[in-house]
């Protein structure tokens, strides 16, 4: 036993495990998180990579922790190379410090001037000879081997893992494997790290990437139909839906399109069966003008955009917050729509399901902002509550008498004849309509029906749910979406330090309620704007929409990084020392 | 997919499918005979109005839902067919009826159209061609004969010769291909009751003269023929196809394949799907 080890043990840890495609890293990487889980720690793992399909360079970001973790760190404690290949795309994404750990294959020689240069400690280990010496084992098991080892996952707890994954390809080869694992502990056994976490404190967990969180969401919500064209990275959102929809009586198309996909969803919810979309940023793109229709229609709609770095095809697989614009504001004309935006894996559940519960409600569509850091991470995380959000639509009576499809009531909802009962025929139209559904250029009709449509999205009372304020102090951070989770060990960092801060974190993005923020953000002198957009998306649409305390600044930084804690927390501590005039 | 309504007792007139709305269709536009026929059929069908759903896009004969006494969508243009698909698959005891114009459905909807006939979802599509684009007064629409110098858009013909409705149907997989004309009032009734009644996507190709934009089409009158008779047989429409003037009527293809069916599976609890994201710790 060395000194090293006899470090006293950490409550969270960052790992990272690279390779080329192929290489098995997020295999490894979702073994080890699934390990800790087992063992009862929380969990994140972040998928890093290039565009190739096959190929190219890969990373398994993990941060493992005692307690919930939200977001990556500032900084990786450990590092595990299978192979050099491509790794210099990862010097922005990667830090390492002279606190880090690095272990690499001995075959793969000296690591890329960005590694050395940090300083980090470098190990080689036989990674790949010792997988040789075990037919048909791979390095990325003896890589999950000693990862485990040094953070000290309980290797019944490993073995579970592998056993669960491998048992299709039989007992012989999770035999080879479990005397592959043995010999990586043995090889920890000379490395030294500082990552062994502290005993878990076991509780009920769920382990799941956003994506799926948002299928779950939209089940609880009541969704029954989904059509969707696969886009990266919201592919798995649909992929969980086909499989599940049916399981509850609905069911999911693949569209040719894009266009298809949303007016499938129309045409579905026009029929009274509550209907979601989901794609990114090129197929919201694409579906801006049937978001006009479901407004101009009255028709409920929910579509989640995971939202990856634009314009354009941008960087498919990976993050960024700047899809905000569009979703407020694409589509020609006055369009008033629900946007909410989770804030963390979790929230996807529950965000979904209030986005599903509030179109079907306000009889609008409701765009959902998620993205790819959310989407495609895998975590464990607290369960989420089922909400009392159901669709609930208000619906026109059998037989009723002179039915008026969009009459005026006194909060703008008015009943939606279902086809299938008789009485409240009518046809839904894009044009300017009369309250009957009539179409007509007049204008008191068009006036008429613009009011209806943003009244009843700004009268509706949303309660507490419309953001999470965490906290009191003049020093205050507004934020949304998944920003909100580094956002928040940013402020926990700076509280430590002695100062008040207020977190803000917006989940109903529109209807804006200047009313509301202006209360949320009461007595804060000094306001931080934090969000992933390099246009400043956010701050420009709350300066547009409600007045900021007079010493308000921006952080806006594009994608594809990730705004860590430190960047914010460093960003906060500006900021408190700035003069409020 | 079932088809039996439930028969009201109130029998319905075919005046009884139609709305008070006058249509802003010009006086002498087939269309009138497409919407006469069409609610000729639904009263023969007896199918109660509010069982029925009439999808469209954009144009004239885009129009023709909210001058019926029935659910009608008008949506964008040419996306009739996504809505319809969406209305019938979550729907199926509905009859969905997909209508619209030649720019519409061939042009903007063009992709929408290949995969409706493929995917082969319970509804009809009734094609009111007219070979103009008839409501942004008058250019040439992709069925539109080459060589037609009467639009300012394209004053000296379209250089490309039109698109074959029939052709392109059979050849993305519709299991039911139509052609008929607006005036031949009874004919036309009789396809659109078969194309209801069909199981699958139904697609109805239907000559529907513009008089203000297109008026030498009135000849038509003079000019349509019987030309096809259903055959199940592939080859045989295809050959039949190769001799077709655009003009000659009839049913040229019925051949029954099972309609677009969603994966099914054994019923689960929300409770349940939601276990297998537990952790067994």
């Amino acid at each position: 036993m060395n000194e090293a080890k006899e470090k006293p043990p950490v409550d969270t840890c960052s790992l990272t495990l690279i390779g080329s495609g192929g290489a098995g890293v997020m295999t490894a990487g979702q073994i080890l998180l699934d390990a800790a889980t087992e063992a009862g720690y929380f969990g994140l793992m972040t998928r890093s990579t290039g565009p190739q399909i096959r190929g190219g360079e890969a990373a398994a970001v993990l941060r493992l922790g005692v307690t919930p973790v939200g977001c990556q760190d500032d900084r990786i404690d450990l590092l595990v190379a299978l192979d050099w290949g491509k790794a210099e795309h990862f010097s922005d994404e990667l830090v390492l410090d002279a606190d880090s750990v690095v272990i690499a294959d001995s075959a793969e020689g000296e690591p890329p001037v960005w590694v050395t240069d940090s300083g980090a400690r470098h190990y080689a280990v036989r990674l790949s000879e010792l997988a040789r010496e075990h037919s048909g084992l791979r390095a990325n098991i003896i890589a999950v081997g000693i990862v485990g080892a040094l953070v000290g996952l309980d290797f019944e707890c490993v073995k579970n893992t592998i056993r669960r994954r491998f048992i299709a390809k039989g007992n012989q080869l999770i035999n080879v494997i479990q005397a592959g694992l043995q010999a990586s502990i043995s090889a920890a056994d000379s490395l030294q790290c500082a990552c062994k976490l502290a005993p878990p404190q076991p509780q009920p967990r769920w382990l799941l990437t956003g994506n799926e969180a948002v299928g779950m969401g939209a089940l609880r919500g009541g969704v029954r139909f989904c059509a969707a064209y696969p886009i990266t990275p919201s592919t798995e959102i649909q992929e969980w839906l086909a499989r599940r929809l049916p399981e509850v009586g609905g069911c999911l198309v693949q569209a040719e399109d894009e266009l298809a996909s949303i007016n499938m969803c129309i045409g579905a919810s026009f029929g009274g069966v509550p209907a979601m979309t989901a794609t990114s940023g090129p197929g919201l793109s694409l579906m801006v003008e049937a978001l006009g229709l479901a407004v101009a229609t009255e028709t409920p709609l929910v579509v989640v955009d995971v939202m990856r770095g634009g314009p354009s095809t941008g960087i498919p697989t990976k993050s960024e917050q700047a899809d905000l614009a569009i979703a407020v504001y694409g589509t020609h004309g006055d369009a008033p729509r629900l946007v909410l935006a989770p804030n963390g894996i979790g929230d996807c559940v529950t965000t979904t399901q209030w986005a599903v519960y509030l179109a079907e409600a306000l009889q609008c569509p409701a765009v959902v902002l998620s993205d790819q850091f959310l989407g495609q991470s895998r975590a464990a995380i607290t369960p989420p509550k089922d909400r009392e959000w159901h669709a609930e639509r208000r619906r026109a009576p059998a037989d009723i008498a002179d039915f008026q499809r969009f009459g005026d009531s006194s909060d703008g909802i008015s009943m939606m004849g279902i086809p299938g009962t008789p009485g409240s025929e009518y046809t839904a139209t894009g044009l300017s309509h009369k309250p009957s559904a009539r179409p007509s250029a007049m204008p008191a009709d068009h006036r008429l029906q613009l009011d209806k449509q943003r009244r009843k999205l700004e009268q509706f009372d949303y309660g507490d749910d419309w953001a999470d304020i965490e906290g009191a102090g003049s020093l205050g951070l507004l934020t949304w979406g998944s920003t909100t989770q580094a956002a928040r060990e940013a402020v926990a960092r700076v509280r430590a330090d002695g100062s008040a801060v207020r977190l803000v974190s917006l989940r109903l993005i529109a209807p804006l309620d200047p009313v509301r923020l202006a209360r949320a953000l009461e007595g804060i002198d000094r306001l931080l704007v934090v969000e992933q957009s390099h246009g400043a998306q956010f701050f420009r649409y709350l300066r547009a929409g409600c007045e900021l305390p007079p010493h308000t600044r921006s952080l806006a930084e594009p994608g594809p990084l990730l705004l860590r804690p430190g960047r914010i927390a460093a960003a906060l501590r500006v900021l408190e020392m700035e003069q409020v005039k | 997919m079932s088809r039996e309504h439930q028969v009201k007792p109130r029998a319905l007139a075919h005046k009884d499918y139609k709305s008070s709305y006058k249509p802003v269709w010009c006086a002498g536009c087939g269309d009138y005979g497409v919407l006469n026929a069409l609610t000729k059929s639904l009263s023969a069908l007896e199918i109660p109005t509010e069982q029925v759903a009439l999808i469209s896009g954009i144009g004239c004969s885009s129009r023709l839902p909210a001058y019926t006494r029935a659910y009608g969508f008008h949506g964008v243009h040419g996306r009739a067919l996504p809505v319809a698909a969406g209305l019938a698959i979550s729907r199926p005891e509905l009859t969905v009826i997909a209508v619209g114009g030649d720019g519409d459905g061939f042009s903007i909807g063009g992709n929408h159209f290949i995969h409706a006939c493929r995917r082969n979802a319970n509804f009809s599509y009734l094609v009111m061609d007219n070979a103009v684009y008839g409501m942004t007064k008058g250019q040439a629409s992709p069925t539109t004969e080459s060589n037609w110098t009467g639009s300012k858009l394209a004053p000296q013909g379209t250089h490309q010769p039109p698109f074959q409705p029939l052709e392109m149907a059979l050849a993305a997989g519709a299991p039911f291909i139509a052609r008929a004309f607006s005036n031949a009032s009874n004919e036309l009734a009789r396809i659109i009751r078969e194309a209801i009644e069909f199981p699958g996507f139904a697609f109805v190709q239907i000559l529907s003269p513009c008089v203000t934009f297109r008026p030498e089409q009135l000849n038509w009158k003079k000019q349509v023929h019987e030309a096809f008779s259903p055959t199940a047989d592939k080859r045989e429409a295809y050959l039949k196809l190769l001799d077709d003037d655009g003009i000659g009527t009839g049913i040229l293809y019925r051949a029954p394949r099972p309609c677009f069916q969603p994966d099914t599976a054994a019923a689960r609890s929300l409770a349940a799907i939601a276990t297998d994201f537990e952790v067994s710790a």
